[in-house]
């Protein structure tokens, strides 16, 4: 009961709150820069040489207005915006028409999902692994090899890593295919051979993810067992004649976890917005791809709902952290 | 000076400081460039390196050596721009949110952390596109630094939470000294090291996030930035004509500069702070 009233009802408020302000943030950047969206549209049709009759004009001028939730007083505005959220209604793209946001996002978001969850699974473990094992045996040369491997690769942003895979795979190796998410014209299908093919395109787009959170993981990881291997319990339990298997399982490798779960889901929190330009540049169909059109196409609507999704999706990451940490971790308890 | 000795002892200190030694040169050089940046076709177009052109030509008549000395001018201008400008956003937000405590801590606290939490990025994109035709340097820089700070700010609060605790503040504090006094005497050598490092780091930070952002087409293409020459190498076609010391240049360019500030800013710290380095290496 203390926890609920202490802990819980606080950081369940503090989440929405935060939900709140960034939904607002994204409803009001758009409306506070004089640029009327609707008449920039008209413009455009305008510019293509389209005629039309001055009353169908003005048609035209109310549905899109209407259509990009721009009718009535800014206050009025967004109240409704907040009732179509309710609704699960992110309104209709613009640049394909009369696509719904919501319908687009569904299409892309699996590919990013499979795509990064996928890459921040696997650069979680192998990263964790080898940090930990780096960490224990410190003194070894490849201990220090991969830490200095790790201290290249770690500054990196990970679209330099497509560009250099791109640039590599394109020129010396041509191994695997630098574009596309599955091979053009394959239909989505439950085979063995369309799975295969899926996974042959997303090979170069997921290498360049995984290498540098590998990295991070590594660094992080690395340091954390080296810190625990030298804390006065870990060399008691070794002078007390602890088996070595032991020590490492029950006395480092709980300890030295628990900060990279949190780690672990942070991450997992930022896969909305993640991959934007590893997607570009091997053409790859999801998300950032989507975002790209619609930023190149002037989408709002599309980039809002986007950016909408993002935001609870790093929020929930964050709160469900925050809610399991006392079952990880038994030193926490919210009482 | 012996300072510097130590340092270069350490590797990346001094493979940090020879790259941007020449990255500053180049950025120099700019001032002398035969080339307005501006200008297509003023050279031949497509040409491989050779003497006469160090990086050869690009598709649009430009020279690539020259026009890379002004990337990295331009690149290093935004960076240091928003650095410091968001430096001082977080300096004065830290500061005052761990000095004063209470409810303007709260209040600031919260204002940071929801920037750390809602996907900046994409609110940036959004901005940048509503600004697209207003768009220079120095408002790149500062967009750039509004949503470089939260995280820093943190940091430098804990730290005066922590000297606020120890006996030299109540010192000052009886024997008179104004809290404006004791904040930039007392408390500003403290965080020094702590404000130096984030710099180097938020450097890095705006440099790649303009690459992003002009990869997305959402800066000025006709100002020569890392990002900007990115963008045209890549969107035409550098990769597939094979003209690879078109899309090399930048990308070594980064790759280098990323690399650079990344070791300066770890070999700095670890010498301030000794603990850092025993416990890398592992003691």
């Amino acid at each position: 009961m203390n926890f609920i009233k202490r802990y819980l009802i606080p950081r369940l408020i503090s989440y929405f709150l935060v939900i709140w302000l960034g939904i607002t943030i994204v409803f009001f950047i758009p409306r506070l820069i004089p640029n009327d969206p609707v008449i920039k549209m008209v413009d455009q049709m305008r510019a293509r040489g389209s005629t039309l009759e001055p009353g169908t004009m003005d048609g035209i001028i109310h549905d899109l207005t209407v259509m990009y939730g721009l009718e009535g007083s800014t206050l009025e505005q967004y109240r409704d915006f907040w009732v179509r959220l309710a609704h699960g209604d992110l309104g209709v793209s613009f640049f394909q028409f009369p696509a719904p946001v919501s319908d687009l996002i569904a299409t892309a978001l699996p590919w990013t999902l499979g795509l990064l969850l996928t890459t921040t699974a696997i650069s979680w473990v192998f990263g964790n692994i080898i940090g930990g094992l780096a960490g224990y045996y410190t003194r070894r040369s490849w201990s220090r090899t991969l830490d200095a491997v790790a201290m290249v690769i770690r500054p990196m942003p990970y679209y330099i890593f497509s560009f250099v895979l791109l640039l590599l795979f394109t020129y010396v190796w041509r191994w695997f295919p630098v574009t596309g998410g599955a091979s053009l014209g394959a239909l989505p299908e439950f085979t063995w051979g369309y799975i295969k093919d899926v996974l042959w395109h997303s090979f170069l787009p997921g290498l360049s993810l995984s290498a540098l959170g590998m990295a991070v993981n590594f660094q992080v990881m690395k340091l954390l067992v080296q810190n625990i291997n030298a804390e006065d319990y870990v060399q008691y339990a070794r002078l007390g004649g602890v088996t070595n298997t032991r020590i490492v399982s029950k006395y480092i490798i709980r300890n030295a976890l628990l900060p990279q779960i949190t780690g672990l889901a942070l991450s997992f929190g930022q896969i909305f917005s993640g991959a934007l330009i590893t997607e570009i540049v091997f053409g790859y169909p999801g998300v950032g791809m989507l975002l790209y059109r619609a930023i190149i196409n002037g989408d709002y609507n599309l980039i809002m709902g986007i950016t909408m999704l993002s935001i609870v999706g790093i929020t929930t990451a964050m709160l469900i952290v925050d809610l399991a940490y006392p079952l990880l971790d038994p030193r926490v308890r919210y009482t | 000076m012996k300072t510097l000795i130590d340092l270069f002892k350490d590797y990346r200190f001094s493979f940090a400081f020879v790259v941007l030694l020449v990255i500053l040169i180049m950025a120099l050089l700019s001032f002398f460039s035969p080339y307005d940046p501006t200008l297509w076709y003023v050279v031949p177009r497509d040409l491989k390196p050779s003497s006469e052109h160090l990086l050869g030509t690009d598709s649009n008549g430009q020279d690539i050596f020259w026009q890379a000395t002004y990337a990295v001018r331009n690149s290093l201008t935004i960076s240091l721009i928003s650095a410091s400008v968001s430096r001082v956003i977080a300096i004065l937000v830290g500061m005052i949110a761990g000095y004063k405590g209470g409810t303007i801590d709260r209040v600031l606290m919260f204002l940071g952390d929801s920037l750390l939490v809602i996907p900046l990025f994409l609110i940036f994109v959004m901005l940048a596109m509503m600004v697209r035709e207003h768009m220079n340097l120095v408002v790149l820089g500062l967009m750039l630094s509004f949503f470089g700070w939260p995280w820093d700010a943190r940091l430098i609060r804990s730290m005066v939470l922590s000297l606020r605790e120890r006996d030299f503040t109540r010192t000052a504090l009886l024997s008179g000294t104004g809290t404006i006094k004791l904040v930039l005497k007392e408390y500003m050598p403290f965080t020094m090291p702590l404000i130096f490092s984030t710099l180097i780091n938020n450097m890095a930070f705006a440099i790649g996030l303009e690459i992003t952002l002009a990869l997305l087409g959402l800066v000025d293409l006709t100002i020569p930035t890392l990002g900007t020459m990115l963008n045209w190498a890549y969107f035409s076609h550098a990769i597939l004509l094979e003209r690879w010391w078109w899309i090399l240049t930048p990308v070594i360019l980064s790759i280098c500069m990323f690399i650079a500030l990344y070791w300066l800013s770890v070999s700095i710290s670890e010498y301030l702070d000794p603990r850092t380095r025993i416990q890398r290496v592992g003691a």
